[in-house]
């Protein structure tokens, strides 16, 4: 297992050794399964749910409506209240503002608190190549990081692994990275967790710079939102001398009450608790308490090119509570890994195609990556139509068309590999432009119909090797209308 | 042409087929959800936020001015700490009775030094009832928000009923942006293991919740 992502198969090749793998299989079915009732629970207790989850959606509908202004809003805040901003168009120019302002303070090591952004954007391997160590000390992003791993989940990058294979990754990899784990540590969750205690203490008490991103940012106050469990979060928010967060230009939310809503919805969502243990606030910086300087870095990287599509676009919207990860049934069976990038099921299957673009075998796959049940759509906290995106991904892939790259219009060619579908929806749409012809055919093929094939032969077979063929009834509807109301009384 | 300009260009193109849309933020937002969750009298708000705080896993007790000091002084020693911190306008009386020798969190103070201090005691600035929530805001009766982290043991007086509030709605209203604020929902926790919720990581792992009530 590498650490990277990069040239990952598509995705059913990678899904069919996930499938075939029973401990991972387990893993994750004991985990989503775990979660997904206590999630029903959590959000049952409020009557006002449906409410607060199209509130989420206005809220982050409009902000996205007026990105530009609360951009610049934002911008004004947080340097009015002693923070920095940078602006960064894409990954590497990200990695290169985060590099430098490291380098400014001297120091080679970082702690960081877990976030999506920085792992989109590699940044942990960016700043090892300029000779600075990045820790992580979210529990599940250092099982990760120990144990050489990729992440497979927004909320628990290690659900992939159980207490045994924890334990073991403690014992074999800690003492490389500074305090090894204790002597006889065993597999229960309290242990693994004291083991991780005390393996960070240091790194958080000495450490003079700290990594974050953030869940949201207000723009009328300039307020940065962490909402964390382990205080591993605190830590690196308020020990060292330098904070630098790297926060998506989708983060934003107009003003100080629209926290209402989100801190309502998104603990219930993502760990199915009324409240996580903690959030952080911070305006800038305080005199005397916390970090002295503060910079936020506002990171593009494909997010104004999913905000051209004007259906793709609401997966802006996303606060990445996971929700959507804990009740799909593809991703309880293939896993995280599968989806070869840091935002893997439903959420990630429309994400990782626009912010990437659907170029690689990967992300041209993603979008089948579903049996459009549904289910993400259910439990999204603001509404995000996934099977929507996903079915208007997959014309962008077979049929190519506009888009935008880089902030440049393009027109993408349609992808390898679907010509029969092309083919066949050509086909039927010629047909159904001509009803006399789809009126030869139907009956053609209802007199054929005991000569017809169990399964398609030459490319069609694929499709129903996993499925089976439709049966053709002995008469056509319009034939059986005709005959039993001699057309009267109904649409001719 | 720099990334600002690079990046809100794309912005404003990107959202070029939008019509026009006028309409003010007020008018953008239907806030048609609840204020709070359910009719409380305040003694009932006060019962609700005990039973969340407990669910999670945050010891609560009860006390009124004038037993609160041995309240402290009890807690204190049943965990027999050699120092506590407190922040720089801690009511005095509330400590008149402990043992442990006072420690005030200075701004010279490392990390180091506060790691050998086991237990700290803390006013908070407003207690969220629904969601068994004390919130910290840097006032002088909370101090620095690392002294809440480093020590294992947290003890936290909510003056009832005036610092309680249902919901988190009536909770933002209270709060000031402009502070450093800490949300506190029981002691640190994680899910990371098989998502299944284990207390105790890093912040502190036993957390003492006192309602004190006028006497």
């Amino acid at each position: 297992m590498s650490g990277t992502f990069v040239g990952m198969p598509a995705f059913p090749r990678a899904a069919r050794e996930a499938v075939g793998n029973t401990t991972l299989r387990g893993n994750l079915r004991h985990a989503t399964h775990t979660i997904r009732d206590k999630r029903a629970r959590a959000v049952a207790e409020l009557d006002d749910w449906a409410a607060l989850r199209e509130a989420g959606k206005q809220i982050k509908d409009h902000t996205l409506r007026h990105l530009d202004r609360y951009l610049v809003q934002v911008e004004e805040a947080v340097t009015a209240a002693g923070g920095t901003v940078h602006w960064a168009a894409d990954a590497d120019e990200a990695n290169d503002i985060v590099a430098r302002l490291v380098e400014e303070t001297g120091e080679s090591e970082v702690v960081k608190v877990k976030s999506m952004a920085t792992q989109e954007i590699g940044l942990n391997e960016a700043l090892q190549a300029r000779g600075i160590h990045a820790y992580e000390t979210d529990l599940a992003e250092l099982i990760v990081q120990l144990g050489k791993d990729r992440p497979s989940h927004i909320l628990v990058p290690a659900i992939h692994r159980n207490r045994g294979e924890i334990r073991d990754i403690f014992r074999s990899e800690m003492g490389e990275w500074g305090r090894p784990a204790p002597e006889n540590l065993t597999d229960t969750p309290a242990e693994l967790a004291e083991a991780a205690r005390l393996h960070l203490r240091e790194k958080f008490l000495r450490a003079k710079v700290g990594i974050s991103g953030a869940n949201f940012v207000v723009a009328e106050t300039g307020t940065l939102v962490v909402v964390e469990s382990e205080g591993n979060g605190r830590m690196c928010l308020t020990l060292p001398e330098t904070l630098i967060s790297v926060v998506g230009i989708e983060k934003i939310v107009p003003r100080w009450q629209d926290l209402e809503v989100f801190l309502q919805t998104l603990p219930r969502s993502s760990t199915a608790e009324r409240m996580n243990p903690y959030t952080s606030m911070w305006t800038g910086t305080t005199d005397e308490d916390g970090p002295r300087t503060f910079h936020l870095v506002l990171l593009d990287n494909g997010r104004t090119d999913t905000l051209a599509d004007e259906v793709g676009r609401q997966a802006l919207r996303c606060i990445r509570c996971s929700a959507c990860l804990n009740v799909c049934p593809v991703y309880e069976r293939a896993g995280g890994h599968a989806y070869g990038s840091v935002y893997p099921g439903p959420i990630g299957a429309i994400l990782s195609p626009q912010l990437r673009g659907t170029g690689s075998e990967i992300d041209a796959s993603l979008p089948y990556a579903s049996s459009l049940c549904g289910a993400c759509y259910e439990v999204c906290p603001v509404a995000i139509d996934i099977p929507e995106v996903l079915v208007h991904l997959r014309e962008r892939v077979v049929q190519g068309g506009p888009a935008v790259r880089g902030g440049n219009r393009v027109v993408l060619r349609p992808a390898k590999g679907h010509a029969a579908e092309r083919a066949a929806m050509r086909a039927a749409q010629w047909a159904f432009t001509r009803p006399g012809a789809l009126r030869t055919g139907q009956r053609l093929a209802s007199r054929t119909r005991r000569l017809h094939p169990r399964t398609l032969p030459g490319p069609g077979r694929a499709w129903s090797g996993t499925r089976d063929l439709p049966a053709v009834p002995a008469e056509p509807f319009r034939d059986w209308w005709q005959r039993t109301h001699g057309g009267k009384g109904g649409a001719k | 042409m720099s990334s600002r300009e690079r990046i809100l260009g794309r912005v404003r193109r990107a959202l070029a087929d939008v019509p026009a849309d006028a309409r003010p933020y007020e008018e953008a937002v239907a806030r048609e959800y609840l204020r709070e969750h359910g009719q409380r009298s305040v003694g009932e708000t006060v019962d609700l936020l005990a039973e969340n705080l407990a669910d999670y896993r945050a010891i609560v007790h009860r006390t009124d001015e004038e037993e609160l000091p041995l309240l402290i002084m009890r807690l204190l020693a049943q965990r027999g700490p050699q120092y506590v911190l407190v922040p720089p306008s801690l009511p005095p009386e509330w400590m008149s009775a402990a043992d442990p020798t006072r420690v005030h969190d200075r701004a010279v103070s490392t990390p180091h030094e506060l790691d050998r201090v086991e237990s700290v005691v803390t006013g908070c600035a407003v207690a969220v009832a629904e969601t068994g929530t004390i919130v910290l805001d840097g006032s002088p009766d909370q101090g620095r928000r690392r002294i809440t982290l480093i020590p294992d043991h947290h003890i936290c007086v909510v003056r009832v009923p005036d610092q309680v509030v249902s919901s988190v709605p009536e909770a933002l209203e209270r709060l000031d942006p402009a502070r450093p604020l800490t949300w506190i929902s029981g002691p640190s926790a994680t899910s990371d293991i098989e998502l299944d919720r284990v207390e105790g990581v890093h912040g502190p792992r036993t957390l003492e919740v006192v309602l004190l009530s006028g006497s």
